[in-house]
């Protein structure tokens, strides 16, 4: 079975289990996310034919919570968080450290698919401010220095294990 | 601790959060509440050779600043740090589920009512309507089913305190919440949560699952004939969402914008049918107030505001972290006493209360009490628990902006005034930030920020423009030096696009 099936047969179980009903959209996408990793164009039409309800209502709802992501990722992901402690405390210059660093913009991946620098309003996490999340570890009381060296150890990381 | 052979004599629990974040990790040793800071694997050794062992605390890694916890008054977060969220048991043991009990065996529906009336609680989600109305309001309205829905979207950036609940006694906003339905009749609830707290929703998933297998939450609750049942619900990252007719519409699997009101959601609500919108401290609250009677909560704050109030302590403060307080404590105890003061031996600013929608207060105001009315007064508001400290190194005209970017990013786009009126006034900081300010743009400024507030349909663009306001208010003179002058004293705003292109 081709790994697309098999994630097909998994959003098929989610769809059951909240009985196609359209009040579960946000649960369904969620759970479309984690099993697809982004909701691209075909995917989102699926689910709209599969709860028999209107694409534009699908792609509304989509494209309104920041916490869906309509394009695919990059390999590793850098969230800068972008609260009120964390900006107070400086959390801009460590995002434009990394931008230059990586030659990346904020909301967008490097070319080669490899690293996506995002932002968040606030983790939660305030009174550790400065917060940068790599990947999925949490890195509180940042410096540019501190993060730089973390992103370049996760991206260098896989080239290790490549080998 | 097997290696000193105590390992029999103690027990190592997990616990929610303490409240000392800054200096965290934290461990706390009983009896005796040594609390100890910074805790590493390595020091651990020590804590337990000298501590356990020895009977000598390790007095230089103790936390030291007493001040901290002195002015504090934990009622919501009575159990944090003191149970281990993941076991009913140590919920039960605390006395948990004891008021459920009571009010099935021997209260009425409208006697629970009656107590919550007493008690003076007003809701902790940022508005301040009485919670006893509410409820006589939902328990009133005829059609029937009726819901529950706990708000724990806790959208605003800085702010952590329903997070830090929820991890540390899921179980308190659980039984709340079956008060409540009991006293409204409702047989179904919602807990909305933001899907960017993981360890929140975990918590509270195990903690549902443990309520309904000991017959807490199912067809017969403690097996008489009360019915009601919980499941979550997952945000999105909306901070809109937070608005109680659009967390209607997000349950509902909506975009989630907000609709006018009347009607409201106490007569009609989630698929049309009378729902009870609660915060989740509100909810964590009501236990004691059944356990202790009315009349006994209201001992606690201001006459007209009663209780405690939870805030999480951020920004640029000696002791951040999250602070359980009366309301009626004034701004200089929080931010001085509790907060330390001003981190590094800077100059002390500004605070700002109530998060991206709060106000700017000035050095003057900070003998405010905080309470709903007071600081609704000054231009703040009570919003859902943030106090953010600023020192001199903070630009209150680029603060201002940060808040307004924020807010046009997250208006939901339904309503003109807040939509257009806030990219508006964006475009004017913008300007002003950049160094091609005029002095037209203060009035400018004022006007609009006013007709935002008057004319928005909820609360997100009633309250976007109380940065501006309060700023524009307090700190004029800095608007006025970065227009005439170009000048920032700060140091955060003009620079110049190439900067910016460099950066």
């Amino acid at each position: 079975m081709s790994k697309e099936d098999k994630r097909r047969i998994m959003l098929e179980k989610v769809l059951k289990e909240h009985n196609y009903q359209e009040s579960a959209l946000l649960e369904i996408l969620h759970r479309a996310q984690e099993i697809y990793g982004y909701l691209d164009k075909d995917l989102l039409m699926d689910i709209s034919g599969s709860l028999n309800i209107p694409p534009s209502h699908v792609f509304g709802v989509a494209t309104f919570y920041s916490f869906f992501k309509l394009r695919k990722p990059g390999e590793h992901v850098v969230t800068g968080c972008l609260g009120t402690a964390c900006y107070v405390k400086g959390v801009e210059k460590i995002m434009e450290a990394v931008e230059q660093e990586f030659n990346v913009k904020r909301g967008h991946s490097t070319p080669d698919g490899r690293l996506s620098l995002l932002v968040t309003r606030c983790i939660g996490a305030c009174a550790m401010a400065p917060t940068i999340v790599v990947d999925d570890e949490v890195i509180g009381k940042a410096t540019k220095e501190i993060v730089i060296q973390k992103i370049k150890d996760v991206l260098g990381g896989d080239k290790a294990e490549n080998r | 601790m097997k290696e000193f052979g105590v390992d029999r004599e103690c027990k190592v629990a997990r616990t929610g959060c303490i409240g000392t974040c800054s200096v965290g990790p934290a461990v706390l040793i009983e009896p005796g509440d040594y609390l100890y800071q910074s805790v590493t694997p390595e020091k651990v050794r020590d804590i337990v050779r000298d501590h356990i062992v020895l009977g000598l605390p390790v007095k230089d890694m103790l936390y030291s600043n007493r001040e901290y916890f002195k002015k504090q008054h934990r009622l919501v977060l009575r159990n944090a740090g003191k149970i281990d969220p993941l076991r009913i048991e140590d919920y039960i043991a605390m006395g948990g589920y004891s008021a459920l009990e009571k009010c099935l065996a021997t209260m009425t529906p409208q006697g629970v009512i009656y107590e919550v009336r007493t008690s003076g609680l007003r809701g902790r989600g940022g508005a301040g309507f009485p919670t006893g109305q509410k409820w006589s309001l939902v328990a009133r309205a005829q059609s029937s089913p009726k819901y529950i829905v706990a708000n724990l979207d806790e959208g605003d950036p800085g702010v952590f305190a329903n997070r830090t609940l929820a991890e540390a006694d899921p179980h308190a906003i659980i039984e709340g919440m079956l008060i409540a339905a009991y006293a409204i009749g409702a047989q179904k609830g919602y807990i909305y949560i933001r899907s960017e707290y993981p360890l929140a929703i975990q918590t509270l998933q195990k903690a549902i699952a443990q309520a309904k297998s000991m017959g807490l939450l199912g067809n017969s609750v403690l097996e008489t004939p009360f019915a009601f049942d919980l499941e979550l619900r997952f945000g999105a990252g909306a901070f809109v969402a937070g608005e109680e007719t659009a967390i209607l519409a997000s349950v509902e699997g909506r975009r989630a914008m907000p609709r006018p009101r009347p009607p409201y959601p106490a007569n009609s609500g989630l698929w049309q049918k009378p729902t009870l919108i609660q915060n989740v401290e509100t909810l964590a609250n009501i236990p004691l107030i059944i356990q202790n009677g009315g009349a006994w909560f209201a001992k606690t704050g201001t006459p007209k505001c009663t209780g405690t109030k939870c805030f999480s302590l951020t920004g640029k403060v000696n002791n951040p972290g999250l602070i359980e307080v009366p309301m009626g404590i004034t701004l200089r105890e929080v931010v001085f006493d509790i907060g330390g003061g001003v981190a590094d031996g800077k100059k002390f600013k500004a605070v700002l209360v109530g998060g991206p929608s709060g106000g700017c207060l000035p050095e003057t105001l900070l003998e405010s009490p905080i309470d709903y009315d007071s600081l609704t007064k000054v231009g703040a508001i009570m919003g859902s628990g943030g106090i953010v400290v600023l020192d001199e190194d903070s630009c209150m005209v680029d603060t201002a902006r940060f808040f307004t970017e924020f807010c046009v990013d997250e208006s939901c786009g339904k309503c003109t005034p807040c939509r257009a009126g806030l990219a508006r006034v964006k475009e004017i900081f913008d300007k002003i930030t950049h160094g091609q300010g005029e002095m037209s743009d203060i009035g400018t400024l004022e006007k609009s920020s006013v007709f935002i507030r008057d004319a928005s349909l909820c609360g997100l663009g009633q309250t976007a423009p109380n940065p501006v306001i309060t700023t524009l208010r307090y700190f004029k003179d800095e608007y006025i030096k970065h227009i005439v002058e170009k000048e920032c004293e700060a140091g955060k705003c003009f620079k110049t696009r190439d900067e910016e292109e460099e950066a």
